[in-house]
């Protein structure tokens, strides 16, 4: 059974997540260039070797930004297509991944990873790129998602949750709806409370 | 104060719903213990060394008698019988069971109480002065904004889940009493040269494990644009903001690694995406959540109470409390009255549920039903006529809640520390009370002044020492517990972080150490000096000299014997 929740219903989930190989004795760089990147313990970023060894199969493939950074030419007429989905990480930067992308709504699928729940780097990508890059298709959270994350992620501009495998989906549903009327404005309810109703 | 409406009482609801689930599914095994963490922790409940503990939210320290009433009898019903008044002007329980948590959330939600953001990773209780609405020296009154705030701030989406926690202080007075800047961020508001209601906005300070005052990264605000400021701030901490090293990720870190001019101009390039977006604050709501904090129904009442000036001059008690406890009042006739929860020998900012019930009692019958919760851990009646302190005096008393030490040495802010927090290296409540007999005579705490004596059972600084006069911290030294004194900590506006003296002490000698530096400051002192101000002026090595001479003195002695 499927573990995809999209707009509220479970769906099957029609993607194949792309993953670079480990390459037996690659050392994890924790860090890029010069530029010190706060990351969560354990965080990797996939060395130039893992990138070129990457295999992209046919039909819906999510590729992480690196590797379709790495592939932009040779992927742009699938990504025409719909076939392509983007997946960024959580310490990614979104002014960096905007500066490569010149049509985010070329994407059919963009899809956030969250290695570890408390990381709350993901609403603010969200937030980002529904308000700031006016993102229009599915925006998905994929990693560490659980139900208690939901009601946030929602408010955050996604619309589809990949709830973890040992969870079940369908009790999160459930969890999408724990607040009937949140106070402040976000993505989802632009205004917050006192300007919806007369209170 | 602030009533819920429909809205505000179901989201109350919706959390108790919420957690209850939350709970059920971690008895059950369905959440493991690191997935439940940060939900209970977002709902105050910490796992500590005894019991649980659950801190239940005070927001901006106000309370309805019907609340304190309410609070008393939880305690009762789920705890000791007694709880604890924290420094975040919040209620901790110290010994509810875990599973008992969902219903004592329904309890609080009867009457407009709740435990939501009191700790975890999120933005936590907006503290502010204890005298709000009532003070002389009241600029703007700051509650309404600040319940604003807190509405906008709880379960805020996207700073659900932030690098650490987030303090929010506000503040409208010319005296400072809400520790503005040592908050992540620190709103004062004031009347700008136009007679607009403006903010001066304070970030990056914060106690803790690194003590670091905040800067000021905006001296003008619009206050209609508070909320967004605030997000643009917090987005530039969620997203940089370390997440690899607990103890470096609070704002003020980031703040200084990327220093206050490089980090402002992040925070208003941010701004100006945000600026006007619909969280922007109207006059009609502003106006809207002000009409719960207009004046009270005050009697036009003259400055002098003919009954009240004779019970001072024939009661010398009576005017001793009133000279620590009581406060001048922005409305001719009335006082604010400090009920201390510091009696000598007691932990600090205790209170049992018989207490509980008595100053909701009195909150009845001399200040409109209505409390504020210090950050100094005392209880504060706000609304208090001359003709009432006698009586109200009188029955604090038989309470043992008219201590009259106020703002002097036994005052003492203190966390509950090793005897009860799991993250505590040593004890503090016991040398509070150490420290409070040592000086059980009230005619020498009097004669010492004003002093604010800090004790915090850890780094963590939740008894706030780095802002005493005198600062105690507890320390751990290959497993035992020792004590690092510093002096020269200051609140207030011009707030400083106190100096270490030394090597640090047993919890044996601290009485004695206090003792000599009160030595010190006795000798030292001009007619008209503050301990604060005496050592500010001579500076720290008088008073380490003498607290390590007497104690190398004391081990030669020794030898020669």
């Amino acid at each position: 059974m499927s573990n995809l929740i999209k707009d509220n219903a479970i769906v099957a989930d029609e993607w194949t997540r792309v993953t670079p190989p480990s390459l037996g004795e690659e050392t994890v760089r924790k860090q890029a260039g010069k530029v010190v990147l706060f990351k969560l313990t354990g965080e990797e970023t996939f060395s130039a070797e893992q990138i070129a060894a990457t295999q992209i199969p046919a039909g819906n493939a999510l590729v992480p930004f690196t590797v379709w950074r790495a592939n932009k030419d040779a992927l742009a007429s699938r990504v025409s297509q719909g076939e392509i989905g983007l997946l960024i990480a959580t310490h990614e930067a979104i002014e960096d991944v905007m500066a490569e992308v010149k049509d985010i709504n070329a994407f059919a699928l963009v899809a956030v990873y969250v290695e570890r729940f408390a990381d709350g780097r993901i609403f603010t990508i969200g937030n980002l790129l529904r308000t700031r890059h006016d993102f229009k298709n599915e925006l998905r959270a994929v990693g560490d998602v659980l139900r208690d994350q939901l009601f946030f992620l929602k408010r955050s501009g996604f619309n589809s949750y990949l709830i973890r495998a040992d969870r079940s989906a369908t009790e999160a549903l459930a969890s999408l709806k724990d607040f009937s009327e949140p106070y402040q404005g976000a993505v989802d309810i632009a205004q917050p409370a006192w300007r919806r109703t007369t209170r | 104060m602030y009533k819920y409406d429909a809205i505000d009482q179901q989201i109350v609801n919706e959390r108790v719903a919420q957690y209850r689930d939350q709970t059920n599914r971690y008895l059950a095994g369905e959440l493991s213990e690191d997935e439940f963490r940060p939900l209970r922790l977002q709902n105050g409940l910490y796992i500590q060394r005894q019991a649980p503990m659950l801190r239940i939210a005070v927001p901006y320290g106000m309370l309805s008698s019907r609340q304190l009433r309410k609070l008393g009898n939880i305690a009762k019903k789920y705890d000791k019988a007694y709880g604890h008044f924290s420094t975040r002007q919040n209620l901790q329980l110290n010994w509810p069971k875990l599973e008992d948590v969902p219903e004592i959330l329904a309890e609080l939600a009867t009457v407009e109480m709740h435990a939501i953001q009191t700790s975890g990773n999120c933005i936590r209780n907006i503290t502010t002065d204890q005298f709000a609405g009532v003070a002389p020296d009241e600029v703007i009154d700051p509650r309404a904004m600040a319940e604003v705030l807190r509405q906008w701030s709880t379960f805020h989406p996207e700073f659900a889940l932030l690098p650490r926690k987030f303090k929010i202080a506000v503040s409208g007075t010319e005296q400072d009493r809400a520790i503005v800047q040592a908050h992540d961020i620190g709103m004062e508001f004031y009347i700008d040269t136009k007679g607009k209601t403006a903010i001066k906005v304070w970030v990056g300070g914060g106690l803790g494990r690194t003590p670091i005052l905040g800067t000021v990264i905006r001296e003008h605000l619009e206050w209609q644009h508070a909320l967004t400021y605030c997000e643009a701030i917090i987005r530039v901490y969620n997203v940089h903001g370390r997440r690899d090293n607990a103890y470096k990720a609070r704002i003020k870190i980031l703040v200084k690694a990327l220093g206050i001019e490089d980090f402002k101009q992040q925070v208003e390039a941010e701004w100006l995406h945000l600026k006007d977006n619909p969280n922007t604050i109207t006059e009609a709501e502003l106006a809207r959540v002000g009409q719960h904090f207009e004046a009270m129904p005050y009697e036009s009442l003259p400055a002098h109470d003919s009954s009240f000036d004779s019970a001072i001059a024939s009661n010398p008690a009576f005017a001793a409390w009133l000279k620590r406890c009581a406060h001048t009042h922005k409305q001719a006739g009335y006082r604010a009255v400090t009920l201390s929860l510091k009696p000598h020998g007691h932990a600090p900012g205790d209170a049992t549920s018989e207490q509980m019930a008595i100053v909701a009692d009195l909150a009845d019958a001399y200040s409109f039903g209505e409390l504020r919760v210090s950050h100094e851990q005392n209880l504060i009646l706000a609304d208090v006529k001359l003709s009432n302190l006698f009586p109200l005096w009188e029955k604090a008393r038989a309470a043992g809640l008219a201590t009259p030490n106020v703002g002097l040495l036994t005052d003492i802010i203190c966390c509950p520390g090793g005897d009860f927090c799991s993250l505590a290296n040593a004890k503090s409540i016991p040398i509070a009370e150490a420290i409070q007999m040592q000086f059980d005579n009230l005619d020498y705490l009097h004669d010492i002044g004003d002093l604010e004596l800090n004790i915090s059972g850890c780094m963590n600084a939740c008894g706030h020492h780095h802002v005493g006069h005198i600062g105690i911290l507890g320390v751990d030294k290959d497993g035992s517990e020792w004590y690092q004194v510093s002096i020269g900590g200051k609140q207030g506006n011009d707030a400083s972080i106190g100096l270490v003296i030394g090597p640090s002490f047993s919890a044996e000698e601290m009485p004695g150490v206090v003792q000599r530096l009160i030595e010190v400051y006795i000798q030292e002192r001009t007619p008209e000096e503050r301990f604060i101000d005496t050592v500010r002026r001579i500076g720290v090595p008088p008073f380490k000299a003498h607290v390590y001479a007497e104690k190398q003195g004391q081990s030669k002695d020794a030898a020669n014997v």
